[in-house]
């Protein structure tokens, strides 16, 4: 815009891009929008869109050649649902998750109260303890794969040495249906364990120290001060931590894949993994996507959950 | 009741730390399996009588010869670095306004908006994995790298965002205010004043969204088959084991070194993770 | 009932003396109060005597009874924290009741015993509320109830009122005292309010660096300070202290530090030129903050006029002012402790 000197009648016109974009960078409300629209933007098409694919997916029968959509009504839910690997898979999905998160919760509450007190050398516990978390989940289930492999595994070898099992009594961790899935849920916790624990453990800080002195004062023992002061006061970051765990077995594969590819003979194959089979490694798309559908209730139902503690903890 | 009390705490002591002791070794066993493997010979690991405590044979490096020369590790170590930091990039550029945003500037409906985002941490991979292997093949991405840098901000952001959230909270208004009287305007404070006094956290950001970039397995499975263009995290199991003779020694060195240095620069920055999380999240 | 003793106790964190050799007998009784600023000891002091820590060196007695193994259950104490430290998590009725439960008081009481604590305090409707629906001099009343409930042997309580308005502040500490006064459990009290301690205390342990500097009635502390630091802590203002000799410092306090045709009685009286730099008028005395000239030159001191004394002073100009005689105190200028008085 140049500036005419004679009528000066321009100038307010070249004023008015800088000030309207001056006031958008302090407007409070628009300025919001601004900043947060790109991120929200990106969630929407990158999780979004997805989500709804995945929905129609299952509704049709696409495979991974085909250039169409064709609507095909319930038929991959109801040809799924009847098959025993479903079923199997189904079942081995809530006992994974709810065991393994069981487990999870207990240990994580134990480790992060015996973490409360200081010692010597607490960076170095804290910095071991946090490895099965920070490594590469695959990497770290690896480890575990050789020392749980059938021949030469170093758990049996000890075992031996120690006179509890014989030579020719070596466990198959992996190869034998119970075991295979116990092992399972046993490396899951492993690498979960930290991430409770660390959660649980800002929880448990955030109590004020006057109030563990009242309790002592007031004659507590360990038991009523621990589940009758500690733990209540911890609810909401337990149930915060409870349903992360929660969701994080009940959609998770890697450990499954990279140990038993979810075999022996299905024993460990969960819901992630089955849908990861039938719809990347055998094209079947439509099926693949209508089994990981499955998840999604559950998903849902830790949502709201997840809303209602975030709603109660506002209102106190 | 006739125990004398020093007696009393010093096995109340020893179980504590026996307790710890127990979880230390359960927690860091694998990691230290993995550092004695990779110097172990494989006729030495391959038979079944040895010790494996011990270094029945002389310790050797030719394990990590093999790994880093005979392999493509160090390649899929640069393919990891390379989609970290893009994605890094990406994630900052888009959290971190959107982080401050939701902890200054929006009022009722910004709190449900804060949750909204929080929960899409927790849609799964394994549920939108098979809509986008066919989107990322539509494309054209299919085997590439970008399909990983386009994909992993979907769930880095949203955890990023409530991290950084968390951050900007516990930071007094009144600097920005005073910033504002001083002549900036809302978003010159922000980036004037704001962004250089949250560095440890936008720092914090940044080391959980490399941790997370480099666990992620099921889209890096799913998008990329070529080997040379694998990440480590798929790399290792799928690649380095050839029919059914795993190369122990390589492969419990590959997870090593992928594994321990970050872990070790994590724990720089987890007190902030938990003071983040918590403010975040309870409010 | 019960008296506390503290012999020789020490707490040592690292390079620092919290506590530092320590001898206190209570009577039985009585509202014994430490103070002192922040920093000084009390409150570490108080935690030992609780059993929420443990002494370095020095023995803690309750009731006649060592008490250094044993727990705070055990020590038939009750203790009032700063914060109050009320459960959040329960209603008031299950706080109160709950070192009831904690001591195995059978079920069938645990209602009689909380109505009559929550009675006390005039808290019987509250008992369904919780903590934070609370207000802050409820919640305090709350924390009384819940320590008063286990009819303890002594009371412990840290900075009950700092929490509180000022207003709020005055007739909760009157309540307190008639309190104690009504229940006569022995109490120790800390405080870095003088005039909380002043207007509680039947004795006064003043404290600084770890160490008791006197302990007396308000009285005594308040009139014949045992050193410098006491004579400072106490008054508002604080005693004008100002150097008499190469090895002696004479303090007086500003409420004796009138004009000369004030003063009555016949006491002996030491003038002193003054010269007025401001006044400050608070109501119901006035501040007259000035230098001394003549004897003590370039001494800034304080004088403190009632507002019955009507006459006009001016910043700028000079007047003759006086102290009693008997009101002048002497201290040693190396240590602080009190000498005996001597001509100025």
């Amino acid at each position: 815009m140049s500036a005419r000197t004679t009528t000066g009648e321009p100038e307010p016109r070249a004023a008015a891009g800088p000030r309207a974009l001056a006031s958008l960078l302090d407007s409070p409300r628009w300025l919001g929008v601004l900043m947060i629209g790109p991120a929200v933007l990106y969630i929407v098409l990158v999780v979004g869109l997805p989500f709804v694919l995945a929905i129609l997916y299952a509704f049709s029968g696409v495979t991974m050649g085909s250039r169409t959509i064709e609507f095909v009504g319930l038929k991959n839910f109801i040809n799924v649902l009847g098959t025993a690997k479903f079923q199997t898979s189904l079942r081995n999905t809530f006992v994974f998750a709810i065991v393994a998160q069981v487990l999870v919760m207990v240990l994580g509450t134990v480790l992060a109260i015996a973490l409360l007190k200081d010692f010597r050398g607490k960076w170095l516990v804290r910095l071991l303890i946090l490895l099965p978390w920070v490594a590469p989940i695959s990497l770290g289930t690896i480890g575990w794969l050789w020392i749980l492999d059938s021949t030469y595994s170093v758990i049996n070898w000890t075992l031996e040495a120690l006179g509890l099992i014989r030579a020719d009594g070596w466990l198959m961790w992996l190869g034998v249906p119970y075991l295979a899935m116990g092992s399972v849920i046993a490396i899951h916790v492993w690498r979960i364990l930290p991430l409770a624990t660390v959660i649980l453990l800002g929880g448990l800080t955030s109590i004020p120290h006057d109030i563990h002195d009242a309790a002592q004062v007031d004659g507590a023992s360990f038991g009523r001060h621990l589940f009758q002061i500690t733990l209540p006061l911890i609810r909401p970051i337990m149930l915060v931590a409870g349903l992360f765990g929660l969701v994080f077995a009940f959609t998770d594969m890697i450990v499954i894949f990279v140990l038993t590819r979810g075999g022996p003979y299905d024993t460990t194959q969960v819901l992630a993994s089955l849908a990861f089979f039938t719809g990347i490694q055998a094209g079947d798309l439509a099926e693949g996507a209508a089994i990981a559908l499955f998840l999604f209730p559950l998903l849902l139902a830790v949502a709201v959950a997840f809303l209602r503690v975030a709603r109660r903890a506002e209102v106190t | 009741m006739a125990v004398p009390p020093a007696l009393r705490r010093a096995t109340a002591r020893g179980g504590h730390l026996g307790l710890i002791g127990l979880f230390t070794l359960f927690s860091a066993f694998p990691f230290y399996w993995m550092l004695i493997t990779t110097f172990k010979r494989t006729s030495d690991l391959l038979k079944r009588t040895n010790n494996p405590f011990i270094y029945n044979e002389p310790p050797t490096l030719e394990n990590l010869r093999v790994l880093f020369f005979d392999t493509l590790y160090v390649r899929w170590l640069g393919n990891t670095l390379f989609v970290g930091v893009l994605v890094v990039f990406v994630t900052l550029l888009l959290a971190v306004p959107a982080g401050y945003a939701l902890a200054r500037l929006t009022g009722r409906w910004g709190e449900q908006l804060g949750i909204g985002i929080f929960l899409t941490y927790l849609v799964p991979s394994t549920l939108l994995f098979i809509p986008m292997s066919r989107l990322i093949g539509d494309l054209g991405l299919q085997d590439s790298l970008w399909s990983l840098v386009l994909v992993y901000p979907s769930f880095t952001i949203p955890f990023c965002t409530w991290l950084l959230m968390g951050f900007f909270k516990a930071i007094p208004r009144d600097l920005e205010e005073a910033a504002m009287i001083d002549g900036h305007s809302r978003f010159g404070a922000f980036v004037k004043v704001v962004i250089p006094i949250s560095l440890a956290g936008i720092l914090t950001a940044i080391i959980f969204t490399l941790t997370l970039v480099m666990q992620e397995f099921v889209y890096a499975l799913t998008f990329i088959t070529a080997a040379r263009n694998y990440t480590v995290s798929v790399g290792v199991p799928t690649f380095l084991v050839h029919g059914d003779v795993y190369f122990w020694g390589s492969l419990m060195a590959g997870c090593f070194i992928a594994s321990v240095p970050v872990a070790v620069l994590y724990n720089f920055f987890v007190d902030r993770f938990i003071s983040g999380f918590t403010v975040g999240a309870i409010k | 009932m019960a008296t506390v003793e503290t012999r020789q106790v020490r707490k040592v964190f690292g390079e620092v003396r919290a506590v530092d050799g320590v001898d206190l007998v209570t009577r039985e009784g009585e509202f014994l109060v430490l103070l002192g600023p922040s920093g000084c000891g009390k409150t570490t002091l108080l935690r030992m005597i609780a059993g929420l820590e443990q002494p370095s060196s020095g023995e803690i007695l309750i009731g006649g009874r060592i008490v250094y193994h044993l727990p705070p259950r055990a020590r038939k104490i009750a203790m009032v924290f700063q914060s109050y430290a009320l459960y959040p998590h329960m209603t008031v009725f299950k706080n109160i009741a709950f070192p009831l439960k904690a001591q195995g008081v059978p079920k069938e009481e645990i209602p009689k015993k909380v109505e009559w604590a929550t009675a006390l305090f005039g808290i019987g409707h509250l008992l369904e509320r919780k903590p934070r629906q609370l207000s802050g001099g409820e919640r305090q009343r709350v924390a009384l109830a819940r320590a008063v409930v286990r009819e303890p042997a002594v009371f412990l309580l840290d900075e009950p009122l700092s929490n509180l308005d000022a207003k709020l502040r005055t007739s909760a500490r009157d309540e307190l005292q008639q309190f104690q006064r009504r229940i006569g459990i022995t109490t120790i009290y800390v405080t870095h309010d003088q005039i909380e301690a002043m207007g509680l205390g039947d004795r006064i342990a003043v404290m600084q660096g770890g160490r008791v500097r006197q302990l007396g009635t308000p009285a005594e502390v308040y009139g014949e300070p045992a050193d410098t630091f006491v004579a400072g802590f106490l008054g508002s203002p604080p005693m004008n202290i100002v150097e008499a000799a190469a090895d002696c410092l004479v303090g007086f306090r500003p409420e004796h530090f009138l004009p000369r045709e004030v003063h009555e009685g016949s006491g002996a009286l030491v003038t002193l030129g003054f010269r007025v730099a401001r006044v400050e008028y608070l109501g119901a005395d006035r501040l007259l903050y000035g230098v001394l000239e003549d004897k003590f030159p370039d001494a800034k001191v304080i004088a403190r006029l009632p507002s019955t004394v009507a006459l006009t002073y001016e910043g700028g100009r000079r007047y003759a002012f006086a102290v009693p005689e008997k009101e002048l105190k002497f201290f040693d200028r190396t240590t602080g402790l009190r000498t005996a008085p001597r001509l100025v």
